[in-house]
């Protein structure tokens, strides 16, 4: 079972969702293709979107919701079962 | 002088963090610095005389904490907080809460900054004062004849707006009365299906503004204003170059703009620093009050160079119950003044953010040259808040030598370790458009969208 990392190119503050109130963009053990936003990441008070970068199922996040985040940091994983 | 404040407590960070504990150290009042655990290592901290940690990196937990902010107050013995600008500098409940502890809020009342906060009361309360509000029907519209006659007296061209709007959605515009009866079903149909309430309301369209505002000072007696700046170009809504005074004023718009500012202050009582944003009609040289922001500006700085009064230290006396020492007749407008606003920006990536560590650092020299900065050589620029880096600052006797100046003060500055917006200026300052000071809110986007088709202009 191979493994996909979803690293960030940008260092900032993660997030899994849209707004305060809205639900997470995906959940863990959802299947998501290369396009599929997983996160928000604001850098500056701008926001860009995390893209899986590849399909799979998510596997685990790394990181929480709101948490501070740098360059080349492991966001999630997924695998391609 | 300023024996009311002992120790003052700085709810902000970044260059107006600094510039808050130089007006403090020059007036002897000992500072604190509050800040995130990101900004531990920041300028400010290091200028400070104390440092308390609010919280985490992110400014919910950290700088909008009030709960945070007032523990510090508590823990340092501070007995005064300065907001700056953004974050709770126009909270109301936080101006609140620092009064309820028994110390001084360096800025209005809760009242005011609650007033002036809600754009339909601080519309009301300008025309009160007798200051243009921009032309508009003061009702909800449900029918073609109604806004027809309504029409008569806010003038063409005019927007449709959705009372229940915002946005920039649901908005229609008519440049006649024939067109207004046709465009008014459909704006109500928008606005019924987009918001939900079909009601909408008329507002004169000013296709070339000029932002222009007013400086002032008050005491809660009396108020006093330090001319206007003019800020039309910007990106985004924000502002990127800033200048006073304005270019394009006669001496006889400028004293009825001003006085309507002091009239507006004066009717609130207003303590502090305060500015009045207006819109300025370039086509009919009428002007509108906007908005009030009861605050210290980010483009301060300029209305200083131009008049030698330091406004800050100015908010620090009045906060500590000094009445304003300055009659009317004691300001005078002197020269004019640049603001080039330093961004960690990248302009050739569509000002993509770029924190970085800043490696190469050389400030400008020269007569009539400030620059308002938190960097110092190896500062990592961290990625959690707004992008701005430094301010620099021209003052030149008459506009011409201060655009000069300010060409040759972007040219003798390095700054490496992160793309800024150095470069942006650079090219601004070579622009026939900006010496002439043809331009207007829309003129720097639409060059922006041209220049970066074009390569290097």
């Amino acid at each position: 079972m191979a493994e996909h990392t979803v690293i960030t190119p940008l260092p900032g503050t993660f997030y899994r969702k849209a707004s305060p109130d809205s639900d997470n963009f995906v959940e863990v053990g959802a299947q998501v293709t290369a396009d599929t936003v997983i996160g928000l990441i604001e850098v500056m008070k701008q926001f860009s979107e995390l893209t899986a970068g590849a399909a799979g199922r998510v596997s685990a996040f790394l990181v929480e919701d709101g948490d501070p985040i740098e360059p080349g940091q492991v966001i999630a994983t997924l695998d391609d079962e | 002088m300023t024996q009311g404040i002992h120790k003052l407590l700085i709810a902000n960070r970044g260059e107006i963090a600094v510039r808050i504990i130089r007006a403090a150290q020059a007036l002897g009042i000992p500072t604190v610095a509050a800040c995130s655990e990101a900004d531990v290592d920041s300028q400010a901290a290091r200028m400070a005389d104390e440092v308390h940690i609010l919280g985490p990196a992110r400014a919910d937990k950290s700088y909008l904490n009030i709960e945070a902010l007032i523990g510090a107050l508590t823990a340092t013995g501070a007995n005064a907080v300065h907001p700056g600008y953004g974050f709770l500098s126009e909270n109301a409940d936080f101006a609140e809460a620092v009064l309820a502890a028994g110390a001084i809020f360096v800025g209005p009342s809760p009242d005011t900054i609650r007033r002036m906060g809600d754009k339909a009361e601080a519309r009301r309360t300008a025309q009160a004062a007798g200051v243009p509000v921009v032309p508009g029907s003061a009702d909800e519209l449900f029918d073609v004849d109604s806004a027809l006659k309504a029409a008569e007296s806010v003038g063409y061209p005019l927007l449709i707006k959705a009372s229940a709007g915002g946005g920039g959605r649901g908005i229609r515009l008519a440049q006649s009365a024939q067109q207004l009866s046709e465009e008014f079903p459909r704006a109500q149909r928008e606005a019924q299906t987009a918001f939900g309430n079909g009601a909408v309301y008329l507002e004169r369209f000013i296709g070339k503004a000029r932002h222009i505002e007013v400086q002032v000072l008050g005491d809660g007696q009396r108020a006093v204003h330090l001319f206007e700046r003019e800020c039309s170009l910007q990106r985004r809504r924000q502002k990127v170059f800033e200048e006073a005074p304005s270019p394009v004023l006669t001496q006889q718009q400028r004293e009825t703009l001003c006085e309507s500012a002091v009239r507006l202050a004066e009717s609130l009582g207003y303590k502090g620093a305060g500015t009045l944003e207006y819109l300025y009609d370039d086509e009919t040289g009428e002007f509108f009050f906007i908005e009030m922001n009861t605050r210290i500006q980010v483009e301060h700085p300029v209305s200083e160079l131009i008049t030698g009064i330091d406004l800050v230290q100015a908010m620090l006396r009045i906060a500590a119950g000094e009445p304003l020492g300055l009659q009317q007749s004691d300001i005078r407008l002197n020269g004019a003044a640049v603001q080039m606003r330093l961004n960690a920006e990248d302009p050739a990536r569509n000002f993509f953010p770029s924190p970085g560590v800043v490696e190469a650092l050389v400030w400008p020299q020269g007569e009539g040259v400030r620059v308002d900065t938190h960097l110092y050589q190896g500062y990592r620029v961290p990625p959690y808040y707004d992008s701005l880096l430094a301010k620099l600052i021209v003052h030149g006797a008459d506009r011409s030598q201060a655009l000069a100046r300010a060409s040759s003060a972007v040219e003798q500055t390095q700054l490496t370790g992160m793309a800024s917006t150095l470069s942006l200026h650079g090219q601004l300052l070579k622009q026939p458009w900006l010496h002439s000071a043809d331009f207007n809110t829309g003129t720097l986007e639409t060059w922006l969208v041209e220049h970066s088709g074009g390569g290097d202009a």
